[in-house]
């Protein structure tokens, strides 16, 4: 591949050492900048360091981390490093989980935010006079505008679909032609199940090549089959509202890893109870260094999703470090009966049953003292015959107790009865009670 | 000898069962019998009714997950050890039954079944010369 198939040949196609030193030039802007925060001003001090301390890239362990939590204990502008006039954009998380966290950006942010999207778009081989509907809700949660700004800079033809009005969505992807789709996964699954309703093959009926898929984490199977339904290349996007939003990382041609973009972040894998760097190539938790913004810098921000650097070099050319496809997350790991399970364990062995549809939920209790797992999952062709399904379930069984090494209680679904709403899917309720 | 029988998959804590009958009274579909069994995991609503082709894809387009099959049917004279022969010449010929219910429909007992090997029963059954019905002859009984 040469450098006519990057967008930014002047950063995608930099050498390891010139990525490095980039990283470097732009983490002591950054440092610099971060000085005019109360929030990192405070948090040197604390630790008796000064920007002058960081003098190789190394040195970044020394600084402390981010956590979602001084995000929210500095609600809503304590890490802004700019005057509020200067900022433009400002992104709220739900702050379901407690009090909301408050992303700020500069013009250039966004000019610099949508430049990344543009150049993993373009990745996946997007070109103007391509057609790309975004099914993700616009507003606050920014893959909406992250994605309809950075599609609209490549030059494609954007469709604000926004979530949610299935019908609808794929009148529009028949009407107008969609070439490309942004969807989270288990949406892409519940876009094929309607048009298959509506009597439409997306392979015979839609000019659809590209799918996008993010923001949930997925196995590998769920790609394939999402592919293979939809026609469609899909590709792994990774991003979050500290970072932006998406296009913090993308899946090259190759579709093996994401390119991380190393112009703007810095990337580390930490062991999550530890926080000491993990060996190349292991998993651990993602933290990341914002290099290329203005109003709200980010150091060492635990991101809390796990994952892993893919060593090598990827045949595409390009030197960005490649992120593996999220393992869950630091905190939505499970631990049951002291076994740590991530639910994409769980999912990797449901996809591989060809009588199983694609949702599933998984419910923990603990009904005296004893953690218990049930994994309900949708039966795909309901046939009345006990022993076939009753052997099902056990080979079922059998296979998740050898991945998760505990013994869940399988129960197959009719097809419908478990709850998909069009935001995502909820694949695990916890209802252990606390016991003391 | 056989009939048709709707196997509905009902999720132990839905509302399934009104479902199911609220589709068949607006498509017009008289029910004939019914019977449902519950295991630990879930529950089968099995019926019997006047149309069950139109039944199958009034549920399949309600999103109703269930099945259609052939289920065997023999008629039985109203008088008590009627049915106890009819199993008895099944079990004397090896056959299991997976399950069965029964109803009386104008003054003749009928037992529906399903068994692990319907070859067999198929033979047993008109070796024996029992009586039974298909659906049109069941039909007509209503």
């Amino acid at each position: 591949m040469g450098d006519t198939s990057f967008l930014h040949p002047q950063y995608e196609a930099l050498s390891r050492t010139e990525i490095e030193a980039l990283q470097l030039e732009r983490l002591h802007k950054t440092l610099l900048q971060c000085m005019k925060s109360p929030f990192y001003r405070k948090r040197f001090k604390d630790c008796g360091i000064t920007p002058q301390d960081i003098r190789t890239l190394d040195d970044i362990v020394r600084i402390p981390f981010t956590t979602k939590q001084d995000l929210r204990d500095n609600y809503p502008f304590g890490l802004s490093t700019v005057g509020l006039d200067q900022v433009v954009r400002l992104h709220s998380s739900s702050g379901t989980t407690g009090k909301p966290t408050v992303i700020l950006h500069t013009q250039r942010d966004l000019d610099q935010w949508a430049d990344a999207v543009a150049r993993c778009l373009h990745m996946a081989g997007l070109r103007p006079g391509d057609i790309f509907q975004n099914t993700s809700g616009y507003g606050m949660f920014t893959g909406g505008l992250g994605f309809q700004y950075g599609a609209e800079r490549l030059g494609l033809l954007t469709v604000p679909a926004a979530a949610g009005n299935t019908r609808r969505q794929i009148k529009f992807i028949m009407d107008f032609g969609t070439t490309a789709i942004h969807a989270i996964p288990s949406y892409a699954g519940r876009l094929f199940e309607v048009m298959d309703e509506m009597g439409i093959d997306p392979r015979r009926d839609t000019r659809l090549k590209t799918l996008v898929i993010g923001a949930e984490p997925h196995s590998e199977e769920q790609r394939r089959r999402i592919e293979q339904m939809l026609g469609v290349k899909a590709y792994n996007s990774f991003g979050m509202s500290e970072m932006c939003g998406p296009g913090v990382a993308f899946e090259c041609a190759e579709q093996n890893g994401m390119h991380i973009w190393e112009d703007y972040y810095i990337v580390e894998i930490v062991d999550p109870v530890t926080l000491e760097p993990v060996p190349e190539g292991e998993t651990g938790e993602l933290v990341l260094t914002t290099i290329n913004r203005e109003a709200m810098p980010l150091l060492r921000y635990r991101t809390r999703d796990l994952t892993r650097i893919i060593p090598g070099d990827c045949p595409c050319g390009r030197h960005h470090k490649r992120l593996d496809r999220m393992k869950g997350r630091s905190d939505d790991m499970m631990i049951l009966k002291g076994v740590n399970i991530f639910p994409i364990q769980i999912e990797t062995i449901l996809m591989q049953f060809p009588e199983l549809g694609n949702e599933y939920l998984i419910t923990l209790t603990n009904e005296d003292a004893n953690d218990k797992m049930t994994v309900e999952v949708e039966l795909k062709e309901f046939d009345d015959d006990y022993p076939r399904m009753q052997a099902l379930t056990r080979e079922i069984t059998r296979q998740l107790k050898d991945e998760i090494l505990v013994t869940p209680e399988v129960r197959l679904m009719p097809k419908g009865s478990i709850p998909v709403s069009d935001g995502k899917a909820v694949r695990v309720r916890d209802l252990r009670k606390t016991l003391i | 000898m056989t009939v048709h029988q709707i196997s509905v998959f009902v999720e132990n804590k839905s509302g399934t069962l009104a479902k199911v009958l609220d589709l068949f009274k607006e498509a017009g579909i008289q029910l004939i019998a019914s019977t449902i069994s519950d295991t630990v995991e879930y529950g089968i609503f099995r019926i019997i009714c006047s149309e069950p082709m139109k039944a199958k894809s009034v549920l399949d387009a309600a999103g109703v997950s269930c099945s259609l099959a052939d289920v065997f049917a023999v008629t039985l004279e109203n008088y008590p050890g009627t049915a106890a022969d009819a199993i008895a010449v099944l079990g004397k010929a090896g056959i299991g039954i997976s399950y069965l219910y029964s109803f009386m429909l104008s003054g003749k007992g009928i037992l529906i079944f399903r068994t692990d090997d319907p070859g067999k029963t198929a033979e047993t059954i008109t070796r024996h010369g029992m009586s039974t019905l298909d659906d049109a002859s069941l039909l007509s009984l209503v």
